[in-house]
């Protein structure tokens, strides 16, 4: 029966599969199936047996990663659609931590709530498996894949509490816009591929370098699909779904989703963009700036008259991508020794910001516990009765305002170095608007400093939190990396900057 | 000694009182006097290196950049920790080490609400760290860092232990000073892309090393350009300051502030933008710094007048003496726009008699809190006749703010004003002599509301309100947290040389990219 078949494939040689360089995936796929048994066979009081295998086994792929790191040694699969560099391995590790510390987030939460409980665990390894997929793909339609494997799972953590309406609209909102962009972005793939002929990422970019790039049907189609993106990192004027979504979603999703689900699509994004589009730069440039300066500008307006904290971290994260996206906007084909500055620049921040926004969240869970409340006024004298967690989410605040001695000065610094240091008249200016709106973010984030030093407790209630461990874990890691990186940086910078992927392939080079 | 002051005086001046602060959050909190004594010990501690640098600094070489200490930080731009102590620093570095150990003494029975002397001495210790590492830090990233170090012990020593506002100024000190930072670091990062590469280690680099840059001074640079950058300078040091219209900040916080946060807000925190300007902004940016003078000397002068005049409206003893600060600064300002090492002499002198000066009068105004529970000053009068002892301190205090020759703030004043009579070259010499007449004028009313503040809190009869209240004079941690600055404060006007000397020669070197140097 099978003979003919075998017959008719004879021409069909299997690709070329380098098991070393796909193993952390391995693992987390053999995670996913190693858990959905546990929560098969397990009765319900426990389920939190699936939270720890499924941490344990993000911890497990980290294995593989520090090997294939020492290995340092590229390794190019499927025809150069899936590549395993230091950007992806960098990148992978990123995802990997920040889905660990989703995990040591969600499991009070997830638990003490009325949730499905095993559920929950596998989707979220769904979406970083998603995620570090993503890390490794050169190839639009491998960009596709991952970016859907990404993204089906986080609609449904989105609405996790299904019995709210706000669960609900948060999980609705989401997955329409989610597939709206999705639409727009390949069609935007869709005219690149008719024009290039191939979807390999190098491909396009000679492409684009050649004469395709030309043609006025290329700049549609770059700026289809970054649009697309724009939506994954809640750009403005693309960033509507977020604050309801980060209200109504449980607040560990939220977490996961303004860092983790926005790293990914940056990544997305910088690919696309150093591989593929470098040499319509001229065409990026702008509409990146624009993107840019309006995303950090209204995120950061809006998030100063919040009065929810899980929202002003809702716009803090739209003010933040803004932040990240500024350096994209001084990219230029003529200087492309300046190419591997400002991608390092971008993964620093993404790797500092990870940091210090899961940490925050951790603190917001923990008092959210105890106040059972989502107000910023609930948090009054959080100093008095909580010291420790105070100090701790005033090291985060520090961090994302970008003040010395908390870890994000130095990204944020990077930042600025990477766009001034194009030297044009328009880098200058967004520097300049760029430090107009730090001093912004810093208003906001003050007033929640303010309310948790300076007021005094809620009816002067100071019994103190209970933490539990996989919190207090989660506050401790992020909150001393926080600390380290803020005065010894090069810890960091040293990684973000061998994660250049670019001086190899950029086109021209 | 000198050997290992050589390569670890400021080193360890800058990050002993870190030790110290960390040492003080591992102790309880229910441990006050342990509290009290490790602070006290570590800022003595901090003291005894800075009087070993001031034993060992030669004098004779003081444009010469010493106890240098150059080692990797960050690699991967080329920020390294360059610490080292020249003329121009010494004097601040000093001004620093002296003042704390004199606050942390007079907080021993005054700690401020909500008592919690743990969090209050770390919070200082913390500070000094920041104050002390921003005069000896060589490297603009570094300078930087210990810059924006220092927003965070006073925002919470504004925001937790101050007055009733006390939220609302330290969130408006905080947002000026980011702000002025924010800008700053884009000049920064202008500079650092625009200087030259140097040999770092066999590969050409481009630095952020405040040596090497002041000794490109800008030579190269489109004036456009370095008219911009000088801009960004301007923005992060006059803030800090402050200079007028960027003043409104510091009435709000020296208001708000504890007496302590007030005391090393006017006598370091201040000093910082200025010493910004001198270390920073005019070396490495002469040609911008040309261009900028007359804005800055004419910002000074309406400072002087507006702060005089603030003054004098104002009702709050405290308020009052915040905006004499603003008038004081605009002189030390003055100074420097002149560009000429005559004023800038004077203003590094002003800084320092202004910070032991006016800090006597915020100590002075905190124990008139502490003992009327009120500073307003129609309430209050005859403190001569119930405390004469801190009725004569002000009385002295007034008179040495005021400019009276033979005290410290003398020498700050009168050559400033005077060295506007002929600013460097290139300068309008009829703008700045107009700005000494207005400066002088500005004398006048220095002496007006500092004559009637004593008039009216010193002389005549107590008020009804306090006639028959004990009022307790001077108390031992008082004579021993004073003492010291009203002895420097004679000793300076007395024999100012002391300080001149030191400056002199770094001052000069400072300027000589200024025409006419």
């Amino acid at each position: 029966m099978l003979a003919p078949v075998l017959a008719a494939s004879s021409g069909f040689t299997s690709p070329h599969v380098d098991w070393h360089a796909l193993a952390p995936e391995i693992i987390l796929v053999g995670t996913i199936v190693v858990a959905l048994l546990i929560d098969l066979f397990t009765e319900d009081h426990n389920k939190g047996l699936v939270s720890s295998v499924v941490g344990l086994g993000m911890l497990a792929s980290f294995i593989p990663l520090i090997t294939l790191g020492l290995d340092n040694h590229e390794r190019v699969m499927f025809g150069g659609a899936y590549v395993v560099d230091d950007f992806a391995l960098v990148l992978k590790g990123l995802f990997l931590v920040a889905g660990y510390l989703t995990v040591l987030l969600s499991t009070n939460t997830i638990a003490e709530g009325d949730y499905h409980e095993g559920e929950y665990y596998l989707l979220l390894l769904s979406s970083v498996l998603g995620m570090t997929f993503m890390a490794s793909a050169r190839d639009l339609i491998s960009i596709f894949v991952a970016l859907e494997m990404l993204s089906i799972p986080a609609y449904l953590l989105a609405s996790w509490r299904k019995r709210t309406q706000t669960g609900i609209e948060a999980g609705m909102k989401y997955y329409l816009m989610g597939v709206f962009a999705t639409a727009v972005m390949l069609y935007g793939m869709s005219l690149i591929f008719g024009g290039t002929g191939s979807t390999l990422l190098t491909d396009v970019g000679a492409a684009v370098n050649g004469s395709f790039g030309q043609e006025p049907v290329a700049v549609l189609g770059i700026v289809f699909v970054i649009v697309g993106f724009a939506f994954k990192v809640s750009a403005v004027p693309f960033h509507n779904w977020a604050p309801d979504t980060y209200e109504g979603a449980p607040t560990p999703v939220t977490a996961f989703l303004s860092v983790a689900s926005k790293t990914a699509g940056f990544v997305a994004i910088l690919q696309l963009v150093f591989l593929g589009f470098f040499n319509r730069s001229d065409t990026i440039r702008p509409f990146m700036f624009v993107l840019a300066v309006l995303t950090m500008t209204v995120g950061n307006v809006i998030a100063l008259r919040q009065t929810n904290v899980v929202r002003l971290f809702a716009y803090s994260s739209v003010a933040q991508a803004g932040f990240i996206l500024a350096p994209l906007a001084v990219i230029s084909s003529n200087h492309p020794d300046r190419a591997a500055d400002i991608l390092s620049s971008i993964v620093l921040y993404l790797i500092v910001y990870t940091i210090m926004n899961l940490g925050a969240f951790a603190v917001i869970i923990t008092v959210s516990r105890r106040t059972q409340s989502g107000e910023i006024t609930s948090w009054a004298g959080l100093f008095t009765y909580a010291p420790g967690l105070a100090v701790a989410m005033g090291a985060f605040l520090f961090g994302l305002g970008g003040i010395p001695p908390a870890a994000g000065w130095f990204a944020k610094f990077q930042l600025f170095n990477a766009v001034v240091g194009a030297g044009t008249p328009s880098a200058y200016a967004l520097g300049v608007i760029m430090a107009a709106n730090s001093v912004i973010s810093l208003a906001y984030y003050l007033g929640l400093m303010r309310t948790m030093f300076m007021d005094d407790p809620v009816d002067g209630d100071v019994t103190p939190v209970k933490i539990p461990v996989p919190l207090r874990a989660a506050v401790v890691l992020t909150g001393v990396a926080t600390i380290l990186l803020g005065v010894l940086p090069f810890l960091v910078s040293d990684i973000a900057d061998g994660a250049t992927f670019v001086t190899a392939y950029l086109p021209g080079k | 000694m000198k050997d290992l002051l050589n390569g670890w005086g400021p080193t360890a001046a800058v990050f002993l009182p870190l030790v110290g602060a960390a040492v003080l959050l591992a102790i309880p909190k229910s441990e006050e006097t342990l509290h009290k004594v490790v602070a006290l010990v570590t800022s003595l501690a901090v003291f005894v290196v800075g009087v070993g640098l001031l034993a060992t600094f030669d004098y004779d070489k003081s444009a010469k950049m010493q106890f240098l200490v150059d080692k990797t930080w960050i690699e991967m731009i080329n920020s390294r920790y360059i610490v080292a102590i020249d003329g121009i620093s010494l004097p601040l570095i000093a001004l620093t080490v002296f003042v704390v150990p004199l606050v942390i003494i007079y907080s021993w029975n005054h700690f401020p609400e909500p008592h919690n002397p743990k969090a209050f001495l770390t919070l200082i210790l913390v500070l000094e760290t920041g104050m002390v590492g921003t005069f000896v830090a060589q490297d603009l990233l570094l300078f930087f860092v210990f810059f924006e170090l220092v927003l965070l012990p006073m925002y919470f020593m504004i925001g937790v232990f101050g007055g009733e506002q006390r939220k609302y100024a330290s969130l408006k000190f905080f947002l000026y000073t980011a702000f002025g930072s924010a800008l700053m670091i884009v000049s920064i990062l202008a500079t650092y892309f625009l200087s030259p590469k140097v040999n770092i280690d066999g590969v050409m680099q481009h630095t952020f090393s405040m040596i090497e840059l002041s000794n490109w001074a800008g030579s190269g640079l489109a004036k456009g350009t370095a008219i911009l950058i000088f801009g960004g300078f301007f923005m992060g040091f006059g803030i800090k300051v402050p200079m007028f219209p960027f003043h409104t900040w510091l009435p709000d916080a020296h208001t708000q502030a504890p007496t302590q946060g007030s005391v090393i807000l006017a006598a370091v925190l201040l000093k910082l933008g200025t010493y910004g300007f001198v270390r920073i902004a005019i070396p490495i940016l002469p040609v911008g710094a040309v261009w900028w003078a007359p804005i800055i000397g004419g910002l000074a002068v309406i400072g002087i007048i507006y702060g005089a005049l603030g003054c004098l409206a104002q009702t709050d003893m405290k308020r009052l003496i915040a905006f004499s600060s603003v008038a004081h600064m605009g002189y030390v300002m003055l100074g420097i726009s002149t560009l000429t090492s005559f004023g800038i002499n004077a203003a590094i002198f002003g800084m320092v008699a202004h910070g032991l000066i006016t800090g006597m009068l915020f100590f002075l105004a905190g124990s008139v809190k502490d003992r009327f529970h009120t500073l307003e000053i129609k309430r209050l009068g005859g403190l001569l006749l119930q405390a004469p002892r801190m009725g004569w301190l002000l009385a002295f205090s007034c008179m040495a703010s005021l400019g009276l020759p033979g005290l410290a703030g003398f020498w700050g004043e009168f050559p400033a004003i005077l060295s506007a009579y002929s600013p460097a070259d290139g300068l309008n010499v009829p703008l700045f002599r107009f700005f000494m007449v207005v400066a002088a004028i500005g004398t006048v009313f220095a002496a007006g509301y500092l004559l009637w503040l004593l008039q009216r809190v010193a002389f005549g009869t107590p008020t009804e309100e306090f006639e028959d209240e004990h009022i307790h004079d001077m108390h031992l941690t008082d004579y021993l947290a004073w003492s010291p600055m009203i002895i420097l404060i004679v000793v300076l006007g007395v024999y100012p040389n002391l300080l001149f000397k030191i400056t002199d020669g770094a001052v000069i070197h400072s300027l000589s990219h200024i025409a006419g140097h």
